[in-house]
């Protein structure tokens, strides 16, 4: 091994490291912060009420496009009938999962990444500290747990949506019979594809929380450092969405 | 070091509230205190001078035990900060109440909010107490009318009045205040000059003001340190330092560039750096 990539090697071991020390001292600090549910729903409200927007809107055109797609690959084999099966496992399974984590990291991940370094930069978390107040207990874990309750959440309402933008284009448009667009998705999907979700969601929004708050409460105490740990976020967020994507997928075949 | 005079250590070290003993720090290997000593006496106004990068900041991070001395003592209260577990030094944070340089008032907040913290944080009094208690603050820095703007919406000195009355809403021991003056104007430096002076007369508040501003200081300071290179090189009440004849003294009272305290961040050679020839 040459002496430039050991040291890449150590470094990213040190960091791995350092990751997991916060989350340890983060996951000690979200139980007292649990008595301030105050800070946490206005957190959630952050997380997840300002994605609103644009998780519907990328939930209703991603559901749009899969009717489209669906209803083109389904026709050839004359089997239409199953548009609303293909629409529901894809959205629930992949596509919401996987989408709204990759929304939240650009939108919630970085500003909640950026919010912490300023605070960090701007002397606030050290003046909490003087004035004996915990800033893990009082910044850091009220987000980590908004992020991680808002992502499931907004998981949730992307599937809704799509589901109806997939209605809206195979039956509205392209002729589905209606009531067999619902009652084949129905009686396919298994309560296993919606666990499936369920827990790619709930992880995803630990990591992305845990990465974001990280990268923020980390970040060197200037404006550039500030930018540089947003940058670091949406990337590591990405890369481990997609990556443990294919881990929890093959969990679950 | 001949130029340490005047120096007077009256302190009998029981009254020390502050006691810096022989404290040596560096940051990165480059040392910022080597052999500093400070005392800091119950009930009275002690500053703290110095030129800009000497570690006057890094001393009020020592004391507040947001960092360590790497060798020598700093207790506070009568107690060693590095001895401390995490929950005694949140008690004897709570007994202080500290200025930051830039105010560090928390965003999220009003300014309202922002004074509130740690009233809201450490007890559990009624809202209207606490209302009463957070607008006495702001009306003593004048900014009652300011209550519920925004940290973004105020001037920068401004913020530093928020940090003070924040600094004093539950009424600590000691304050410990970094740069209080600096972006005043003249009547608001004029009233945080004698507030200082009024809560220190009034509740006998021990007081810890790190300042450039050695005339405003010398009207409230009952007593003095300057501090150069790593050590304390005059100290004294303000009439003595005045009278000091030491060059070190003398050249931070009349603010010269010239003199024993260097004014440039250490370099190599101006006349090589700009002939652009390396050193050797
Ligand atoms: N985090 C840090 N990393 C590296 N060097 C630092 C750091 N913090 C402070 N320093 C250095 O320590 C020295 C003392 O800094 P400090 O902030 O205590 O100075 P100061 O006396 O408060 O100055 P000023 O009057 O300008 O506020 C400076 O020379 C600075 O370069
Ligand atoms: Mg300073």
């Amino acid at each position: 091994m040459s002496n430039g990539s050991r040291q890449g090697v150590l470094e990213a071991l040190r960091k791995a490291g350092v990751t997991a020390l916060f989350f340890g001292r983060l996951l000690a600090a979200c139980v007292p912060a649990l008595a301030r549910p105050r800070l946490i729903i206005a957190q959630i409200y952050n997380a997840g009420a300002r994605s609103l927007i644009i998780i519907m809107l990328s939930g209703l055109f991603t559901g749009m496009v899969l009717g489209l797609q669906g209803y083109d690959l389904l026709q050839r084999f004359g089997a239409t009938s199953a548009l609303g099966t293909a629409a529901a496992l894809s959205l629930l399974k992949e596509l919401g999962p996987v989408l709204t984590a990759l929304l939240f990291a650009g939108r919630a991940g970085t500003a909640l990444t950026s919010e912490i370094g300023l605070m960090r930069a701007t002397d606030q978390l050290t003046a909490m500290e003087v004035m004996a107040v915990d800033p893990m207990r009082h910044v850091a874990a009220p987000r980590f747990l908004g992020g991680l309750i808002a992502l499931p959440l907004l998981t949730a309402i992307f599937i809704v949506i799509g589901l109806y933008g997939a209605q809206l284009v195979g039956v509205q448009m392209m002729g589905v019979d209606h009531g067999i667009f619902w009652s084949q998705m129905q009686s396919a999907i298994a309560l296993k594809d919606v666990t499936e979700g369920v827990v790619k969601s709930v992880v995803f929004g630990a990591v992305l929380s845990l990465i974001a708050v990280n990268e923020g409460y980390h970040a060197d105490p200037t404006a550039e450092g500030v930018g540089r740990a947003t940058t670091r976020t949406v990337v590591a967020s990405s890369v481990m969405t997609l990556l443990l994507d294919y881990v929890l997928t093959a969990a679950f075949l | 070091m001949d130029d340490s005079q005047p120096t007077s250590h009256p302190a009998p070290e029981t009254d020390a509230v502050i006691d810096v003993r022989d404290v040596h720090y560096a940051i990165d290997g480059r040392p910022i205190f080597a052999g500093l000593d400070v005392r800091v006496r119950r009930g009275l106004i002690t500053a703290v001078m110095g030129p800009s990068g000497t570690g006057k900041t890094t001393l009020l991070r020592l004391i507040t035990g947001q960092i360590y001395a790497d060798r020598g003592q700093v207790s506070v209260f009568g107690r060693e900060v590095a001895d401390m577990g995490r929950a005694e030094l949140f008690a004897t944070r709570r007994r202080m109440g500290m200025l930051f340089q830039n105010g560090a008032l928390l965003t999220d907040l009003t300014v309202f909010e922002n004074v509130a913290f740690p009233v809201r944080e450490r007890t559990n009094l009624p809202e209207p107490l606490i209302r009463n208690l957070v607008l006495t603050k702001l009306e003593a820095v004048g900014l009652r009318g300011a209550a519920q703007l925004m940290p973004a919406e105020l001037s920068g000195g401004m913020a530093r009045r928020v940090a003070l009355a924040r600094a004093i809403v539950m009424d600590p021991e000691m304050l410990i205040y970094d740069e209080p003056f600096v972006g005043l104007d003249p009547i608001s430096l004029g009233v945080i000059l004698r507030l200082i002076k009024q809560m220190n007369d009034a509740l006998g508040i021990t007081s810890v003001v790190v300042s450039h501003d050695v005339h405003e200081i010398a009207t409230i300071a009952d007593h003095s340190y300057l501090i150069s290179e790593g050590r304390v090189v005059a100290s004294g009440s303000p009439a003595q330092l005045a009278e000091s004849d030491s060059a070190t003294v003398h050249q931070f009272m009349t603010g010269s560039a010239e003199g024993p305290v260097r004014f440039h961040y250490p370099a190599a050679d101006y006349a090589t750096e700009l002939l652009g020839v390396e050193k050797g």
